[in-house]
């Protein structure tokens, strides 16, 4: 799978793309693979479950040891690991170190 | 008597405070119909009032994806068969993260049950620097909050009085459910009502937790991260076999000593033979094994409580998704080299089913403690105790040598089935919550290894005993003819099995005494060794467990013997796990899919080992 690091999209950056120390909040959750499309519905209710809502801050905190595949994400209290491809499905706009603790 | 479930995300401390509350009482046992386990438990309240509990399993919602989560959703809503519904449901969550128990609550109290919120681990969040408004957060959720703290002496009394409270005034009468299946737009707004109240009646630090965030930067760090895993899993191991040996050695003389005893006390004769040879040396040969099944135990479930399971899943994922497996696959299969069983049971985490039935079908392939005794036994026979190159020993090396193969078995077979079956199959997701690391607690932790312990005690008494009943009846009888010259077995229904095969595994180095032994082992692999030592001490007349290794190097060529381990790291020999495949998966045909290709992957592994090894001169 190859992954554009900053695909033009008025949404911001998939946080399937994004590298360790990124903080962001969450703009939109929407289906960029096709095999996300394939059952997006449970797949969306699941990122939810997780915590993952617009407006929820985000911060990549760890990255797997092969591919730098999965990523560890912080969304508000939790910590949650998933792989690059799903979290292609989580946008989210980059926020300063100062904005993204307030 | 009142029941309460407890319900809540795993690694709320769930468990933990379910201890708390019913001290030594617990009973575990199954639903009906389905593996998962029911762990229930009485209690006093201070006022007197007897309490059932019920340990739900864990669930993030009422939505269950999982056969853990479906049994937590039935129990609640009063659909699951044989379990009445609960009076009252105690929500746990942890205190230090909120959001996710807030939105399972705004479920349950769909569900038409009166529900109790208990902040758990409010101790770690206090030190954290989270304070909660209790009062009103109770009251803007309509139902009563409690905090606790689960492991200090008075750390539940909020709850006590609460539940007290709760039934003096008489728990109101279930009513109907009216949950249904939330969508996402559900989702959202419980999520949004969680976080307002959040808001307005939890004040977080300014930092957030860092303690994990630091031990995850070094124990997920690319690097480090897996060579501490490795490291990890070396010491496990190095635990389970050097630090148990002092222990078995002291109840391998207990029996030797209550062999000798009998021996003194008794003529020579059937009872004598059946008491020694059958029950105490059989049974023995088993029991010798608890050392190690627990310290294995006391890791996992010391990992597991510390929150390492998770990480460790983290870590292996890619690994185990290059075989086509769930990262989520790791910890059933690390379970495994305990005991499949558990490890079978353990993966009804994974939520894809075909993802389950692969883990579920390679689980066996992971060296299991049972084979531990089947191991060390042919090892010490056949394996000089010698260092090779770093002062490494050839024994223990052998030993790594066997874990690798059932690991490379287990990953080409997952890999084979993905390729040969799974074709054009989407991947299922890896998502997993990467809890707080958590110092383990010490009660906790010895009630699991006590359960376990006893599991195996009843097996050691039950299923063992009857399989070394079995196979000492088979060697015994008939009793040779007068005058007979050659040994006593020599005229045994056992001698007759074993000939009876012994065609079929010939090829593969096999005489036909390994063929008795195998018979008995199908009950259990390590019965197998009391198999293997009864038949050659009935044959030689009467030696101790101790004696077994001796006889074999005596009987065995080097390239029967290779092929022997071979056999034992891919054949299915253990009806338990057959039949919690058969359970687990709900289908018979699963579990013959299991049985036939393990012999035969173990069949043709024996095959090339002997024949490789009597060509280069072992035979």
């Amino acid at each position: 799978m190859t992954i554009e690091p900053h695909l033009p999209n008025p949404v911001g950056l998939a946080l399937g793309a994004s590298r360790k120390g990124f903080r962001g909040r969450l703009t939109r959750l929407c289906p960029s693979t096709p095999d996300h499309a394939q059952d997006w519905d449970e797949l969306e209710r699941r990122l939810i479950e997780l915590g993952f809502v617009e407006g929820a801050r985000i911060e990549v905190l760890h990255e797997g040891p092969i591919g730098r595949d999965p990523i560890a994400v912080r969304v508000e209290g939790a910590t949650v690991a998933l792989r690059r491809r799903i979290a292609m499905a989580i946008w989210a706009e980059q926020v300063s170190n100062e904005r993204h603790n307030r | 008597m009142f029941e309460a479930a407890l319900i809540g995300a795993p690694n709320c401390g769930k468990t933990t405070l379910f201890n708390a509350l019913t001290g030594s009482s617990q009973k575990v046992g199954n639903y009906s119909g389905v593996t998962v386990e029911r762990k229930t438990g009485t209690a006093t309240t201070p006022a007197g009032h007897r309490l059932a509990l019920i340990d739900l399993p864990g669930t993030h919602s009422l939505r269950a994806r999982s056969l853990d989560e479906e049994v937590t959703r039935d129990v609640v809503l009063g659909r699951q068969p044989d379990e009445p519904r609960p009076d009252l449901l105690i929500a746990v969550a942890d205190a230090t993260n909120l959001r996710g128990a807030l939105r399972l609550v705004s479920e349950l109290k769909t569900v038409g049950l009166p529900v109790l919120l208990v902040l758990n681990m409010i101790d770690i969040a206090r030190h954290r620097g989270i304070e909660i408004d209790i009062a009103g957060l109770s009251t803007a959720l309509g139902l009563p909050v409690v905090a606790a703290n689960s492991v200090r002496p008075g750390g539940t009394d909020a709850l006590w009085a609460q539940l007290d409270a709760l039934l003096a005034a008489g728990l109101p009468a279930p009513t109907a459910s009216s949950w249904t299946q939330p969508g996402a737009a559900d989702l959202r707004a419980a999520l949004a009502r969680a976080d307002a109240l959040i808001a307005a009646h939890v004040r977080l630090p300014e930092k957030p937790a860092t303690l994990t965030t630091r031990i995850d930067s070094v124990l997920l760090h690319p690097i480090v991260g897996p060579v501490a895993l490795l490291l990890l899993l070396f010491v496990m191991f190095q635990a389970v076999f050097a630090g148990a040996a002092p222990l078995m050695q002291l109840i391998a003389d207990g029996f030797d000593a209550l062999a000798g005893g009998i021996a003194a006390i008794l003529p020579p004769g059937l009872i004598r033979s059946f008491l020694i040879d059958g029950a105490i040396n059989g049974v023995g040969s088993v029991l010798v094994f608890l050392p190690q099944i627990l310290i294995l135990f006391l890791f996992i479930l010391l990992l597991e409580d510390f929150g390492y399971m998770a990480r460790a899943a983290f870590l292996m994922d890619r690994i185990m998704g290059s075989a086509g497996l769930h990262g989520r696959a790791f910890i059933p299969l690390l379970s495994s080299f305990a005991c499949a069983i558990p490890g079978i049971m353990a993966a009804r985490v994974i939520d894809n089913r075909r993802d389950r039935i692969t883990t579920i079908l390679i689980a066996p392939l992971m060296t299991c403690s049972a084979r531990i005794p089947v191991y060390t036994l042919i090892i010490s026979a056949f394996i000089p105790d010698r260092r090779t190159a770093f002062g490494i020993g050839l024994q223990g090396l052998v030993m790594f040598g066997l874990y690798l193969a059932g690991i490379i078995g287990a990953f080409a077979t997952a890999l084979a089935s993905r390729l040969l079956f799974r074709r054009g199959e989407v991947q299922a997701p890896l998502m997993l919550d990467l809890p707080d690391y958590k110092l383990p607690r010490l009660r906790g932790i010895a009630i699991g290894l006590w359960q376990r312990a006893r599991m195996f005690l009843r097996r050691a008494g039950t299923t063992i005993f009857l399989a070394m009943v079995v196979i000492w009846v088979l060697a015994s009888f008939p009793l040779p003819p007068e005058g007979a010259t050659g040994p006593a077995i020599d005229y045994s229904f056992a001698a007759r099995l074993g000939h009876l095969i012994e065609p079929v595994m010939a090829p593969i180095g096999f005489t036909w005494e390994i063929c008795v032994a195998l018979i008995p082992g199908m009950a259990a692999r390590e019965v197998a060794v009391a198999g293997l030592g009864t038949v050659y001490a009935v044959a030689g007349g009467g030696e101790l467990t101790g004696q077994i290794a001796t006889a074999l190097s005596q009987h065995w060529s080097l390239a029967t013997a290779l092929a022997f381990l071979a056999w034992y790291v891919f054949a299915p020999q253990c009806i338990s796990t057959l039949a919690v495949i058969r359970r687990e998966t709900g289908s018979a045909r699963m579990m013959w899919i299991a049985v036939t290709y393990l012999f035969a992957l173990a069949y043709g592994a024996a095959f090339v080992t002997y024949h490789a090894a009597v060509l280069l001169g072992a035979g």
